[in-house]
């Protein structure tokens, strides 16, 4: 069989493309519905969560960091309760990562404050001494893109059906909306709003003025994003 | 015609060698300048604060993963396909000019596809998906040089005269079929522009699968793509040039029968190791762990193969730099096919997983296996391609021991840096508390990062020697007959 396979191309690779792909097909398929849904309390991210999330991709900050803490003692005492799959129901893309040269930032927004961001972004040791974490000054001036996050919710309330302006069931049994607005306008300045309360536990003058004069640095939204990682 | 010897024609190889030459080059000096910058941060700002944005560890990383996956690795099997496949085929690029064109388009595309990926990484334009960062632009570039290289090959194989396919054939399809299927299900992204009335940057897209899923397609993708990129076309090529190098005839073609098509079969499984202990459901985990161990069956199939192909030849390996570059090659394959299986077992993945040790093992396959091998296979070409002996043995010899004392530097920091700070991460006090904070495990590591980087400039002092040598074999190398061609390379003292 294996010599006349090799005398016929086409069979050849037709037998190896079936061999190589059915694996794909056990291992993925039968939990693609279930592995999506989300806990009760996961809600879809905010403009300005979602502009600062991708700062976040834009310096891979996940080249460094993890953000998926496993079931062991060691981890949960350190970064928090382990992590469930649906906690990660509006993730695209995930960020797990791969390595850990930095802890991980699954809950990171139970344990520091803005304040303890704002100063650990702009002179990392100053704040942990030893630390390998370079500086990321050019966040407090490089604007946020507020555009493209919006762009992204629209496509993700369009395309995957994310529940934005719909009722998000927590934990207590209440319910709480994530708003998305109807227009661009609307939407920067929503985000606005919420940089402003960032930008309130802030101390770096620049950034102060640029969010009074309407603008919003990349820093304040990546700070709302690490805020909401809980 | 049927009576004189083919003339093969390596135009689009010689294009793919220069490629592989200059993206290792540029790959690993990145890769270096990681290191160091892990070792010193403040090499972070080496070119002055304000470029710090492009020379940041963050931003380079991406760079330094993709510059030698796509550019240096890629480049090596294209270039190595180009050159194998009309010999095992029996047919020359220059008898069909639609072959001819299909080939220099590919690498023209390539190129601009490289330049894109190049400036669209340090702009930060990525999807932050390892080893799939590009954006869906570059990704439908891609898939186009992707085609293209399919047309050519079953082109060839379509025109062949050696009606039975040599083992290497059957890899390079494999490589080809594989790196389709994976990248086009992982790469599935919505743009955004297209869904929010033409809003946001037009490059921005958004992944197809969320959280959990998304890391077991990406995962999926991830570990094979290593399998069809860096496993796969590299098996080709040893189980061409060692055996055309050393005159020897394969060991077992039974074994080779093996195996294929095991790795085949195997490979595609293991993808959830990389996956332990995360929230993709137990079975899926377990899978995946077993399978990475099955998997030694057929990755030591092959390497045995070879190294039995050198039976009653072993004085060659003393006497040829070019040789002992293959021989240590799947010596590194049977050593990391090894290894990868050991981190595979929950147990040690619980304290591998997230640390050097994993970084380790790659660099000990990619360094000790790929690209020695591919560098092995264009000093074999380069004779026969630009009919020129290679300018320097000893040069070669330098560069072997070079590189090789790099690789070991390199893997053995790693292992010491990961298992220490795995230890360290999970170590608790006598009062159930845990006895370092994340710092401490970090600045412990600082004289194996130091260790590290010397290793890896080693290995790029090696890249040089390697670019160097090559360049005055097709300038200035003696001139060579065909009958000079047989087995050795001819290469000047």
């Amino acid at each position: 069989m294996f010599h006349w396979l090799e005398k016929h191309p086409f069979f050849f690779s037709v037998g190896v493309f079936v061999v190589i792909a059915f694996a794909g097909l056990i291992e993925i398929v039968p939990n693609f519905a279930q592995a999506s849904r989300p806990v009760i309390g996961t809600k879809p991210y905010t403009t300005l969560e979602l502009a600062g999330r991708q700062a976040y991709i834009k310096n891979s900050c996940n080249a460094c960091h993890s953000q998926l803490i496993r079931p062991f003692k060691a981890e949960t005492d350190r970064y928090g309760s382990y992590s469930l799959s649906g906690e990660y129901a509006y993730d695209r893309p995930f960020l797990w990562g791969s390595k850990r040269t930095g802890p991980d930032l699954m809950r990171v927004g139970n344990y520091r404050t803005t304040d303890w961001h704002e100063n650990h972004m702009k002179d990392p040791e100053a704040v942990v001494p030893g630390t390998l974490m370079p500086a990321y000054p050019w966040m407090f001036t490089n604007p946020a893109n507020i555009e493209t996050a919006y762009a992204e919710q629209l496509t993700v309330k369009n395309v995957f059906a994310v529940p934005y302006n719909q009722d998000i069931p927590l934990k207590d049994g209440s319910h709480v909306q994530v708003k998305l607005a109807d227009t661009l306008a609307g939407a920067q300045a929503d985000a606005l709003e919420e940089a402003k309360l960032i930008a309130a536990d802030m101390k770096d003058k620049s950034v102060q003025d640029a969010v009074a004069a309407g603008k919003i640095p990349e820093i304040v939204a990546l700070i709302a994003y690490l805020n909401s990682l809980k | 015609m049927e009576n004189r010897p083919l003339e093969y024609d390596y135009t689009v190889a010689k294009m793919f060698m220069l490629t592989t030459v200059l993206l290792g080059i540029v790959g690993m000096l990145v890769g270096v300048v990681l290191a160091w910058e892990l070792a010193f941060p403040s090499v972070n700002t080496i070119l002055g604060s304000g470029v710090a944005e492009y020379t940041n560890f963050s931003r380079l990383r991406p760079l330094h993963t993709d510059a030698v996956i796509f550019g240096f690795t890629i480049s090596g099997v294209f270039a190595t396909w180009y050159y194998v496949g009309q010999r095992v085929l029996k047919v020359s690029m220059a008898e069909s000019s639609f072959l001819m064109f299909i080939g220099k388009l590919q690498f023209w595309v390539y190129l601009l596809t490289v330049a894109a990926v190049v400036v669209s990484l340090l702009l930060g334009i990525t999807t932050s998906k390892e080893y799939a960062e590009f954006e869906w632009p570059i990704d439908l570039a891609i898939v186009v040089v992707w085609v293209l290289w399919g047309i050519n090959m079953f082109g060839l194989i379509g025109m062949r005269r050696e009606k039975s396919l040599y083992i290497s054939v059957w890899y390079y399809i494999a490589t080809f079929l594989g790196i389709a299927m994976l990248y086009l299900f992982n790469n599935m992204e919505v743009p955004t522009m297209f869904f929010s009335g033409g809003l946001g940057d037009w490059w921005h897209s958004v992944s197809m699968y969320s959280g959990t899923n998304d890391a077991l397609v990406q995962w999926w993708y991830g570990h094979n793509a290593v399998a069809f990129g860096f496993t796969v076309p590299i098996v080709a090529m040893i189980y061409y040039f060692l055996p055309k190098e050393s005159g020897q005839a394969v060991f077992s073609y039974k074994l080779s029968l093996l195996s294929f098509w095991g790795l085949m079969f195997v490979y595609l499984w293991a993808g959830g190791h990389h996956l332990l202990f995360s929230t993709v459901p137990d079975w899926m985990q377990t899978m995946g762990s077993v399978f990475s161990v099955v998997l030694i069956l057929p990755s030591w199939g092959s390497a045995i193969n070879m190294l039995l192909t050198m039976k009653g030849e072993w004085q060659q390996v003393a006497s040829s730099p070019l040789i002992k570059f293959m021989v240590l090659a799947s010596t590194f394959y049977m050593f990391s096919t090894l290894e990868g299986p050991i981190q595979a077992i929950k147990s040690v993945n619980a304290i591998a997983h997230f640390t050097d040790w994993i970084v380790g093992h790659v660099h000990d396959g990619v360094l000790g296996w790929v690209a020695f091998m591919i560098m092995a296979s264009l000093f074999h070409m380069a004779p026969r391609v630009f009919k020129r002996e290679i300018y320097s043995k000893s040069l070669m010899n330098t560069q072997f021991w070079v590189q090789t004392l790099g690789v070991v530097l390199y893997f053995t920091s790693m292992w010491i840096a990961g298992i220490t700070q795995g230890m360290m991460w999970r170590a608790h006090d006598e009062f159930g508390n845990l006895a370092y904070s994340f710092i401490d495990t970090v600045t412990v590591l600082h004289p194996y990062y130091t260790i590290r980087a010397v290793g890896g400039t080693l290995y790029l002092i090696g890249m040089f020697l390697f670019a160097w040598n090559m360049y005055k074999t097709m300038t200035s190398g003696r001139r060579v007959e065909e009958n000079e061609l047989q087995s050795a390379s001819p290469m000047a003292a």
